[in-house]
């Protein structure tokens, strides 16, 4: 019966839809009642909401005296100061440079997702073009145009910044985290445990203002840095310590007679890591992974608060006007869409990855 | 070379390492250090705890016991602590509640009822915190003022200013009172062994709430009502509770941001209990209700536990965003200090002690009922 249903054309599609509705949504009259009243309001508010964001909107930047009367959104805030959400205060002609560089980096965490990618060479060599592309590109000065330091940067570019570094940073820091408190050694092992179980029991605004204006006390001024690469160490070992526990995941899903066989073929324990192991922790720990970049861009909003012109700071800015402050929920629903997005999408594909490796282990 | 030689050296070669380690690890902590000394000489500081006893001089939003500018830095960071911990315990609370709740429908047969969990879960899950919580901020603020404030019964009101609620009309010592009969009575009540545990909650709500009126009633000021009501007076509101919105925007954000995380948790817990136990309540005549509470939740609990326990460490993490937008926090209070007082590395010290402190006791807590979750026996 359930072979037949595969093999036979679209009606019968459509009947185990009507099945599964009538087994789910419409059992018994109060069912239908509970099915009808739901869904009646979801579609209701579903109505609503592309009401408000797309039929009763208005569009254009020249129309925004139209705003008050009209019953919807009024994007004519976003027309107006988009760049200023997207780039912050880099400079407005250069602008194709920063959509040049945010695309990079997007770029980037795309074709990471695709298996193609999936061995550690292609990634690292992957985000290192990534994020170099992205340096030059925001810079500037290496190709011969203009330079534009790191304190013009604003927006979403800062925001993807922070993240891919974070990122790029934080993965090598975190396994080698994981191996040291693998490691046999009890100091080394000790001093990691510590270090990891010490910065994940605090919170990350925690780590990030310590980096920020803790560290300029502890350290000689020459070793000092810029704010901006301080917040980004700091953010990348918080990274890299909860990264590290998502490789020890990895690590004890490897048998140990994979160990006892390697070292009996005289392989050197670098052989037995680089060869045997640690192409299998990547595959265990991809789901978890992606967990956890996704998290990490998340995060990235909180920098914020450490004083840095973010993209949630330039939404700020962007409503900041006597003009466009009525306006700040178009402002947050735009920035709250670019985010959503990237999350959602990210997250949903780890739930994949997730499923079809679990189907793969059967 | 024999294999114990060799063992000896590689035991040598270990120990020359870790003892490099070690070295290499007191260096830099003595080198930072004595970088941290030449610097607070060169700005005349002096460091250690000598300036919890100065007054402080500046104001903040929020705090349960009374306060001045003129408090010490010490009372002031007390009163950031037990912000942090009454705003964190609300939200545990709340999020908790609502979690279960959102994650049992995630989990339901009924197709509108899952439909509208997962929209909730892929909604608050899929937004950072702080851009939720700045956007809670920005509404409540832009709400109409005392004069047009939205009003439920003419009892709850919500406005520019907070929301109004109708509070009892004691004293707050009688509160913290009443307070503590209830966690008495909360103590011997479930130390009845015959009872189940759904069962000791509910008989500790009721009862907790009889006993709540009926000591208020014995405190309340003879000529007035038992219930103090917001009433409306010109441009603000007297009587009542005063919700800021500070603390609303915080309540709500992390409530809808953790309950939804909260969610995903119990609909795990819930997804991996057999069916067949589901099945065979239902062959016993079990009502749908009765199944929940007596079959699923009692053997979902076991799973749902750990994640859960992390969750609501994460939810007391969390807490620290009221920088943000202005709630007087912890965080808020320790940054504020530093500013003002340039104390930084004691400052930073007290408030990763102070976090380390409640994500201890968390943990504890959770290995607590974890225990007693534990089937006996295994």
């Amino acid at each position: 019966m359930a072979i037949a249903s595969e093999y036979t054309g679209s009606s019968d599609r459509w009947g185990q839809l009507a099945k599964t509705l009538k087994k789910r949504a419409f059992r018994s009259p109060s069912d239908t009642l509970t099915s009808v009243f739901i869904f009646g309001l979801m579609l209701y508010m579903a109505w609503m909401l592309v009401d408000w964001a797309l039929f009763s909107a208005v569009w254009r930047a020249e129309d925004v005296e139209h705003c008050a009367e009209a019953g919807g959104a009024c994007w004519s805030v976003i027309a107006a100061r988009h760049r200023l959400i997207l780039f912050g205060l880099y400079p407005y002609d250069l602008h194709w440079r920063s959509t040049l560089a945010c695309i990079a980096i997007v770029a980037t965490v795309v074709l990471s997702c695709l298996p193609h990618f999936w061995s550690t060479s292609k990634l690292v060599t992957l985000w290192i073009v990534g994020f170099g592309t992205y340096v030059l590109l925001m810079d500037g000065s290496l190709l011969g145009q203009a330079q534009v330091t790191t304190d013009q940067w604003g927006g979403l570019a800062l925001t993807l910044f922070m993240f891919s570094a974070v990122v790029l940073l934080g993965m090598p820091m975190g396994l080698l985290l994981a191996l040291a408190r693998r490691s046999r050694l009890p100091a080394v092992k000790g001093a990691a445990s510590l270090l990891i179980d010490f910065i994940r029991s605090l919170p990350l605004l925690t780590t990030l203002f310590a980096a920020a204006v803790v560290i300029p006390l502890l350290l000689p001024d020459w070793l000092n840095g810029d704010k901006i690469w301080r917040v980004i160490v700091g953010f990348a070992l918080f990274f890299a310590c909860y990264q590290a526990e998502v490789f020890r995941g990895g690590f004890q899903a490897i048998p140990k007679g994979q160990f006892e066989a390697g070292r009996a073929l005289g392989l050197t324990s670098f052989q037995i890591l680089s060869r045997i192991v640690m192409p299998q922790v990547f595959r265990h720990a991809l789901p978890s992974t992606i967990n956890m970049v996704v998290v990490t861009f998340k995060e990235t909003a909180i920098v914020i608060i450490i004083g840095f012109f973010d993209v949630l700071a330039s939404a700020n800015a962007a409503f900041g006007t006597v003009e466009w402050a009525p306006y700040y929920i178009e402002v947050y629903a735009f920035v709250g869409a670019i985010y959503w997005i990237f999350i959602f999408s990210l997250s949903q594909y780890g739930e994949y990855l997730k499923g079809r490796m679990s189907v793969a282990k059967r | 070379m024999d294999a114990a030689a060799l063992k000896t050296r590689r035991k040598r070669r270990e120990l020359i390492l870790q003892t490099l380690l070690v070295v290499a690890v007191a260096l830099i902590v003595w080198a930072a250090i004595s970088t941290a000394q030449t610097k607070l000489d060169e700005l005349n500081m002096t460091s250690g705890f000598g300036f919890l006893e100065r007054a402080t001089g500046w104001a903040y939003s929020f705090s349960l016991i009374d306060r001045s500018i003129d408090d010490s830095y010490s009372r002031t960071l007390l009163i950031g602590f037990m912000n942090t911990l009454f705003l964190g315990l609300i939200c545990i609370v709340l999020s908790t509640i609502l979690g279960f709740a959102i994650g049992t429908a995630r989990d339901a047969r009924q197709l509108g009822l899952n439909a509208v969990a997962t929209v909730y879960i892929q909604l608050f899950r899929n937004l950072p915190l702080i851009l939720q919580l700045v956007f809670w901020y920005a509404v409540l603020i832009h709400m109409p003022g005392p004069r047009q404030a939205y009003s439920l019964g003419d009892a709850l009101f919500l406005s520019n200013r907070g929301m109004m609620l109708p509070a009892l009309n004691v004293s707050p010592l009688v509160v913290l009172g009443i307070f503590a009969c209830l966690v008495l009575l909360g103590f011997a009540i479930f130390r009845i062994k015959s009872l189940q545990f759904l069962h000791k909650l509910g008989l500790w709500l009721v009862a907790s709430i009889g006993l709540t009126l009926t000591l208020a009633s014995m405190f309340a000021p003879a000529e007035s009502s038992m219930f103090s009501l917001p009433v409306q007076k010109g441009l603000r509101f007297q009587g009542g509770l005063t919700v800021s919105i500070e603390l609303v925007a915080m309540i709500l954000a992390i409530t809808l941001y953790g309950s939804a995380y909260i969610a995903e948790v119990v609909r795990g817990g819930l997804h991996e209990v057999p069916s067949g136990l589901t099945e065979a309540g239902k062959a016993l005549g079990l009502s749908s209700r009765s199944i929940w509470f007596h079959v699923k939740i009692p053997m979902a609990l076991r799973t749902i536990m750990p994640p859960l326990g992390n969750q609501w460490i994460f939810i007391m993490k969390a807490t620290t965003l009221g920088v943000a937008i202005g709630f007087s926090d912890l965080f808020y209070i320790v940054s504020t200090s530093i500013t003002q007082s340039g104390q930084t590395l004691e400052l930073m010290g007290l408030l990763m002690l102070f976090f380390l402190l409640i994500n201890y006791s968390l943990a504890q807590i959770v290995n607590f009922i974890n225990a007693r979750l534990a089937l006996k026996g295994h």
